[in-house]
């Protein structure tokens, strides 16, 4: 193993379009970087932003939002709820010091796994720039190694937008 | 309760072991989540098997097993397998939870230490999660054993008639006057050259008098609701302006009107037909329909010569749009293609150039019922061409327009070289780029044309111009091309080109398939819930996709998957129930605090207030399980079965390895 940062993420898929792209990925045998992993929802609008939170506190240094295109959702339009729910999120993380790059909203139809695949290895390279999240480092919890890099400045994303 | 769970770790052939060490997966499992409950942890080669599925059962009646989980492939692979699995064992279904270790593992990756850690994490996610699970019951549903079949083209007639044929009732709702779609407007149909109108007629005529189908043409779904085996549908059922039950299809209202309009549908523009029509002799229903839009009556308030002479007075000007409800259990699509428009490839001069025609005008022109009674002439109507060019691949198979190959073109370039040979006799050139003539007899036919003297060049055309350089280009129009097996440019001067232009998705296929909850690929055709093994099927169960709609496919593939979808349709409607899945979203009252916030969010007006007791209350029978409205809950008073946020969270937590044992640092 090298020393490079191998972040880990947490992957919200939809049953009906993303998470058939991460399967069409799998069957289509793109190979892509590993360090996602992934929970199945029926919809991306079943996202509650409390689960971004809580992989974010408790160990995960990014998470990834995946649903269908809009216009193409299964329930007709929940996406587009989803959408909605990750432009507010992103500015209540930068409230929390967290930078909103660590949440990456990704459309995938299922018929694209190549996407899925390429999208997946941007998101980690992008971490990988931002370094480890240590948001949970004071628990006690088992993955909690502190490598130092967690001193990461916030300055200009407190700065929320008006 | 402590849970006793069961790791089942599949090395599917090499197809996970070659990558991830799963017997380390399933030791590690045993030993570092032996706190959670798992209480034995096992890897075999093909879990799928019977043998790999006894295995599991075995262990659920021998040991006691209160969870499963299966660390294998997808779960829309195998998760019914599984559940099947542990219901024989006498567990509840819905507490076996599939870790995909080959999709999202083994297939992706290649470092093999990675690999296996992250199915460890995938595993630990799965038993966190499976612990929270709770029994659900399927819920089951009466099947409303009527179908509704929409487009009435060939799969959508054979269809129809297969259900019908096999005693139940169908509803076709076309939206032309008639039905027989594409292929009534054909001569010839590839490669054995049947009579199009002569093996499609009889079909047409069969679904219209057939006791078991209520045939709507002019007529269009405007709103779909409910589920499987119990859709309501809207149908409009545009205003014909003739009244069905007096009028005799006699033709006299045709005859006497005077207004004539192109014919951009059935004559795909090179004919006339009349504001009052039917669009071909054999239509069926053989009523006319009044285009209102072209009607002198209705533009300038006079005329009404076709009431002056019908003679059962069916006429009826005041007839109004009628909204027609009906309740069925499935639906078949066959809502078909639309011709690609090949004035967007505008270096092939059509539109422009007026001896360049679409394939669909040459099927008009070389149709003996057409506008020219089958002579093959020039846009003049009177000229024989003496040279024609074949341009194959047009809209297809190029980046600028559509990447995937429409299947038909090839062999209708080959129909057409074909039919201008034998009644022009004029010299014929098929400009192809790739000759793709699969299927039973189609090369056979491809060597025919070959004999008879076509000439084929390989290589994509330039252009299609009739700027003449050479004398002999005077007045013609010149194909200009790389001939590459020659390795030469070409200018070859033509009398006519015909484009043998590719398929498209029906212009309105995304609206459609929203108005039925169905998705489309990015190319626009419905998608199918699985491109080998179920074509037909959707991703919304009770809707079936046939014909063009699925995509590119010529007459005998269409013909099939109608039959298909009919088998399935007829298998739902024996079963006479069905089972629903029960991922459903309740409110728990106590909690709900009557804010409505997730009345609006739902899609499916599932959720109504109830303004007596302040809470709001949700359907389970239009709850199609999204759980928008359970991430929307402010007072967290939504559940969503199957989709707690226990077991969300829990899923989270074990996955980032949160419920490991505390071990030495």
């Amino acid at each position: 193993m090298t020393d490079q940062f191998e972040p880990t993420i947490i992957g919200f898929t939809c049953n009906w379009c993303s998470y058939r792209a991460s399967d069409l990925a799998g069957t289509a045998r793109m190979k892509y970087a590993p360090n996602v992993r992934l929970i199945r929802l029926m919809c991306s609008g079943r996202l509650d932003p409390t689960f971004v939170l809580r992989a974010l506190s408790e160990g995960a240094d990014g998470v990834m939002i995946t649903g269908c295109h809009p216009g193409e959702c299964h329930y007709i339009e929940q996406n587009y709820k989803a959408l909605r729910r990750f432009l507010l999120l992103r500015r209540v993380l930068t409230g929390l010091g967290i930078e909103p790059g660590r949440v990456k909203l990704v459309w995938a139809s299922a018929a694209e796994g190549a996407r899925f695949a390429s999208e997946t290895t941007t998101f980690v390279e992008e971490i990988r720039k931002l370094g480890p999240l240590n948001w949970g480092k004071d628990d006690d919890g088992p993955q909690t190694a502190d490598d130092g890099k967690s001193s990461i400045v916030h300055g200009q994303e407190m700065e929320v937008p008006a | 309760m402590t849970e006793k769970i069961g790791v089942y770790v599949c090395h599917c052939g090499s197809n996970i072991a070659g990558v991830v060490d799963v017997e380390d997966v399933a030791k590690w499992a045993a030993e570092k989540l032996g706190h959670q409950g798992v209480v034995v942890a096992r890897d075999y080669k093909f879990m799928c098997s019977s043998l790999g599925q006894e295995l599991i059962e075995k262990d659920i009646k021998e040991l006691g097993l209160t969870r499963v989980v299966v660390a294998a492939c997808s779960p829309h692979l195998h998760e019914k397998t599984f559940r099947i699995a542990a219901q024989n064992a006498g567990l509840n279904p819905y507490l076996v939870e599939l870790a995909s270790i080959r999709e999202q593992v083994s297939w992706v990756h290649t470092d093999k230490a990675v690999a296996t850690a992250k199915s460890k994490a995938v595993v630990s996610g799965a038993v966190s999660r499976v612990i929270e699970n709770a029994p659900l019951d399927e819920i089951k549903v009466p099947i409303n054993p009527n179908t509704l079949v929409v487009g009435g083209g060939i799969a959508g007639i054979q269809s129809a008639l297969e259900i019908a044929n096999a005693g139940f009732h169908v509803y076709l709702v076309e939206r032309e006057p008639s039905i027989g779609g594409h292929m009534a407007q054909f001569d010839k149909t590839f490669p054995t050259l049947d009579c199009s109108a002569c093996i499609l007629t009889p079909r047409m005529v069969e679904a219209g008098t057939h006791p078991n189908i209520t045939l709507l043409t002019w007529s269009e779904v405007v709103n779909v609701a409910g589920y499987v085996g119990n859709f309501n549908v809207t149908i409009k059922k545009k205003a014909r302006f003739i009244n069905e039950e007096l009028c005799t299809g006699c033709g006299i209202c045709q005859e006497k009107c005077p207004k004539k309009v192109i014919d951009d549908v059935y004559e795909a523009g090179l004919g006339y037909r009349k504001a009052v029509y039917t669009p071909f002799a054999q239509a069926v229903p053989n009523f006319p329909v009044m285009d209102k839009e072209n009607c002198i009556y209705f533009e300038k308030g006079t005329c009404k010569a076709c009431e002056k002479f019908c003679p059962t007075n069916a006429i009826d000007f005041n007839q109004q749009d009628e909204l027609i409800n009906i309740d069925v259990g499935n639906i078949v699509l066959a809502t078909g293609y639309d011709l690609f428009d090949a004035r967007r490839v505008s270096n092939y001069g059509y539109g422009r150039l007026p001896n360049v025609f679409t394939s669909l005008e040459f099927e008009r022109l070389s149709n003996a019922a057409g506008p020219t009674t089958g002579n093959i002439v020039l846009r003049d109507g009177k000229t024989v061409p003496k040279s024609v060019g074949i341009i194959h691949c047009v809209g297809s198979r190029d980046r600028n327009f559509n990447n995937y190959c429409s299947v038909i073109c090839c062999m209708q370039g080959l129909k057409f070289a074909h039919l201008v040979h034998e009644r022009t006799g004029a010299t014929v050139y098929n400009f192809y780029i790739d000759m793709r003539t699969a299927y039973k007899a189609y090369d056979e036919f491809y060597q025919r044309v070959l004999e008879e003297g076509t000439l084929f060049v390989r290589g994509k055309v330039a252009e299609v111009t009739d700027a003449a350089r050479y004398s002999n280009e005077r007045g013609k129009l010149i194909i200009q091309t790389e001939d590459t097996l020659a390795g030469k440019q070409r200018r070859i001067p033509v009398d006519m080109v015909i484009l043998s232009s590719g398929l498209e998705p029906r212009h309105d296929a995304r609206e459609v398939g929203k108005l039925f909850g169905i998705s489309c690929s990015m190319d626009g055709w419905f998608t199918e819930k699985h491109p080998k093994l179920d074509p037909v099927s959707t991703m919304t169960e009770g809707i079936y996709i046939v014909g063009c709609a699925q995509g590119p496919k010529d007459i005998p593939s269409s013909v099939a998957q109608g039959a298909a979808a009919s088998a399935r349709v007829l298998d739902k409607i024996l079963q006479k129930e069905v089972a629903l899945e029960p991922i459903k979203a309740t409110v728990n009252k106590e909690m709900c605090s009557g804010c409505r916030i997730c009345n609006g969010l739902c899609p499916f007006n599932a959720i109504a207030f109830l303004a007596d007791d302040n809470v709001s209350e949700i359907n389970p029978a239009l709850c199609q399980g999204c759980g928008t409205c359970v991430a929307a809950c402010p007072a967290g008073a939504i559940s969503g079965t199957g989709f707690s946020n226990e077991q969300i969270i829990a899923q989270i937590d074990g996955l980032l390895m949160r419920n490991l044992e505390p071990v030495e640092a």
